[in-house]
């Protein structure tokens, strides 16, 4: 009896666990269409509009940048607790030397974001320490370090460039911080699928003991996942300041919880070694959208905790049940 | 002759196996005493027993959401919502042991009410604690998601509770059961009752436990869950009992918090999710599982107190202490981490 029924469940289960993005895609555009809906109600506006899709990809972009540090941490079976961190580092770095010139603070920006990543990889690669733990006391030291350093340096505004690159569109539509997402994204893409990095970083997530066995230098992957992670983070954290003009010791706290969320609901596997940047992509469309949606129904920051956390655990578990059917 | 040896072995009393069993307990309470030693004199301001009551009072959230942390480590999982399930407990504890919350708006402060309101309320909260654990332990079981995401989503979801039950610090609790921690002591003026509920609750919640049935069963668990299973060890039973006395001990914590601070804070558990994890790491219980006891973490906990208030002492501005200690607690587990490798190298 169950036996005629069971397939067929699994074949749902198995399309959506094979391909994420069709769903997800289905699922951006229905959020939409939702948002659109609830926001006609409460301001008689509509919010399907180019001026909104725009919005929504402004605003992804530097999700989208964390959650990529972060896919790579999780497709190697890891997590990075420090990318909210490290993207205020990187705010920070950019206020404080902005008056050097643009250039110097985007390098200083990057060099500090490049020196959380390498400290998060030695802990996890070479002394490993479970990444949580690490990248969670690497977060808890650098915000204290921030703390101090806020109160010995002048902050300044953001540099025109960074502001222009991280809140302005040109043609009317296309934000400036795309041209900074959509490379990198091409890049995360193709390289995870053909370079041989890539195909490592999924070896080592999938099984470690198999890639040592194999000859592969697990800590060297390991490493340089970490510290690609603290550069993405970093480049957030300039858009971020791009975006907010002014750097403050909360500003990327928001996008923690969120970075894990999308690299979730975009299908890669906490486990490691499945998934990748597509879905991952999506997932920070659909957060950022939901985001909108949340503060047109007026949602308190404890409400939005709560649903990220919720959201998390719920497709966790979907992809569990997907993978353990195959 | 060798049955002989060995029965002469099993009555003589072996010290090797001692010192590898309880040698790094005994280096931690050394630790201690030489940081206590310290710190003494290191101040020029007479040290005596206000200096105690004030460790006791810094040290006994930590040391016994470090406990909680420490059984569910044992019985190789991990805990990482321990931190926003003390926030919680801490402002629902502060918001319900008033009789009025009062308006920072127009100046009128918290009533507090009645000490036996506040035990009430405590007992309610400990139960909650327990029973929120058990659920986090089941939802680990039933979804079969990694420990680790599902306490990392717990730990959102208790923070975002927190901040809609106070959504900035408020509250407060009556002055009987602040003086508990912050005042109270038993027999001499060196001996806070702090320190004395924390023995109390070790011994009721752990001793009773560690050699019977649920004990054993978290190092079962903890050191090979496949020959727990097959040994006859409920092992889902376990792994949901470990998170239920981590929320209970975390919900301990978070009541600790409330009578030290006499106020509610949605982030005052925020450090002590990864705290708890150095204090266990310190106290000599392996990340792996199945390995370590409750006393040494306890001690650990006292150390990682200790640390920062000599920091202090020593002229360190406060953020740099958190910067230092945080350091500290990063190397301990790295450490840790390696001390882990050592050992799988030499284990093959």
């Amino acid at each position: 009896m169950s036996a005629v029924s069971t397939p067929r469940r699994l074949d749902v289960r198995g399309t959506v666990a094979a391909n994420p993005a069709i769903v997800l895609t289905f699922v951006f555009i229905a959020l939409f269409v939702a948002t659109d809906i609830v926001n006609r109600a409460q301001s008689s506006e509509a919010f399907i509009t180019g001026r909104q899709v725009s919005t929504t990809f402004l605003y992804a972009a530097i999700l989208g940048l964390m959650a990529a540090g972060q896919t790579l941490v999780m497709l190697t079976g890891g997590v990075d607790l420090s990318v909210a961190t490290t993207a205020t580092a990187s705010a920070f770095m950019i206020s404080s030397f902005a008056r050097d010139g643009t250039v110097v603070a985007i390098l200083v920006a990057l060099g500090v974001g490049l020196g959380i990543g390498l400290v998060n990889g030695t802990g996890v690669a070479i002394f490993r320490v479970n990444a949580l733990i690490m990248t969670l006391g690497v977060s808890t030291v650098t915000l204290g370090a921030l703390t101090v350093y806020s109160q010995k340096r002048f902050l300044a505004a953001a540099p025109d460039f960074v502001v222009r690159l991280g809140s302005e569109r040109f043609l009317t539509y296309i934000p400036y911080d795309l041209l900074v997402w959509a490379p990198i994204a091409a890049l995360i893409i193709l390289g995870l699928r053909y370079s041989g990095f890539g195909r490592m970083i999924y070896a080592v997530g999938d099984n470690p003991v198999a890639t040592r066995l194999a000859g592969v230098r697990n800590w060297q992957v390991l490493l340089a996942v970490y510290a690609l992670c603290g550069l993405l983070s970093a480049a957030a954290g300039i858009l971020l300041v791009g975006f907010n003009n002014a750097a403050d010791l909360g500003i990327a706290t928001p996008f923690l919880l969120p970075s894990v969320a999308a690299v979730v609901i975009g299908g890669t596997s906490i486990f490691g070694g499945v998934g990748g940047y597509a879905g991952t992509i999506l997932g920070a469309l659909i957060l950022t959208l939901l985001d909108s949606l949340l503060t047109i129904l007026d949602a308190s920051q404890a409400v939005r905790q709560i649903l990220y956390g919720l959201i998390v655990l719920v497709l966790a578990a979907i992809y569990a049940r997907a993978a353990a059917s195959d | 002759m060798n049955a002989v040896a060995t029965t002469q072995g099993r009555v003589a009393f072996d010290w090797r196996r001692a010192a590898r069993r309880h040698g790094w307990t005994v280096g931690v309470f050394v630790l201690l005493l030489v940081l206590v030693l310290y710190w003494r004199s290191s101040t020029n301001l007479p040290w005596g027993t206000f200096d105690v009551q004030s460790l006791a009072i810094d040290a006994l959230p930590l040391a016994f959401v470090a406990m909680g942390q420490a059984i569910v480590i044992i019985s190789g999982g991990i805990d990482l919502s321990v931190g926003s399930m003390m926030s919680l407990v801490n402002v629902l504890a502060a918001k319900y042991m008033v009789t009025s919350l009062g308006d920072a708006t127009v100046g009128s402060s918290a009533t507090a009410g009645s000490f036996g309101r506040a035990v009430g309320v405590s007992l309610l909260l400990l139960a909650f604690g327990f029973l929120a654990g058990a659920m986090t332990g089941f939802i680990i079981h039933v979804s079969k998601i990694a420990d680790i995401i599902v306490t990392l989503a717990m730990l959102f979801v208790w923070a975002g509770a927190a901040l809609a039950v106070l959504e900035v610090p408020g509250g407060g609790t009556a002055l009987r059961y602040q003086n508990l921690v912050t005042l109270d002591t038993v027999f001499t003026a060196w001996l806070p009752k702090a320190l004395v509920i924390l023995l109390v609750v070790y011994a009721l919640l752990w001793l009773t436990i560690r050699r019977r049935r649920p004990g054993l069963a978290l190092y079962a668990i903890g050191s090979n869950r496949s020959a727990a299973y097959l040994s006859g060890i409920n092992v889902p039973q376990a792994r949901v009992f470990a998170y239920a006395m981590s929320g209970t001990f975390a919900a301990l914590g978070g009541l600790a918090l409330t009578a030290a601070s006499g106020i509610g804070d949605p982030h005052s558990g925020d450090i002590y999710t990864l705290n708890s994890v150095a204090a266990v790491v310190l106290g000599g219980v392996s990340l792996l599982g199945g390995v370590g006891g409750l006393l040494g973490v306890m001690a650990a906990a006292f150390v990682l107190t200790l640390v920062k208030t000599i920091l202090i002492i020593k002229g360190v501005d406060q953020n740099y202490a958190q910067v230092i200690q945080g350091s500290l607690i990063v190397l301990v587990v790295m450490i840790g981490g390696l001390a882990i490798r050592q050992k799988g190298k030499s284990g093959g």
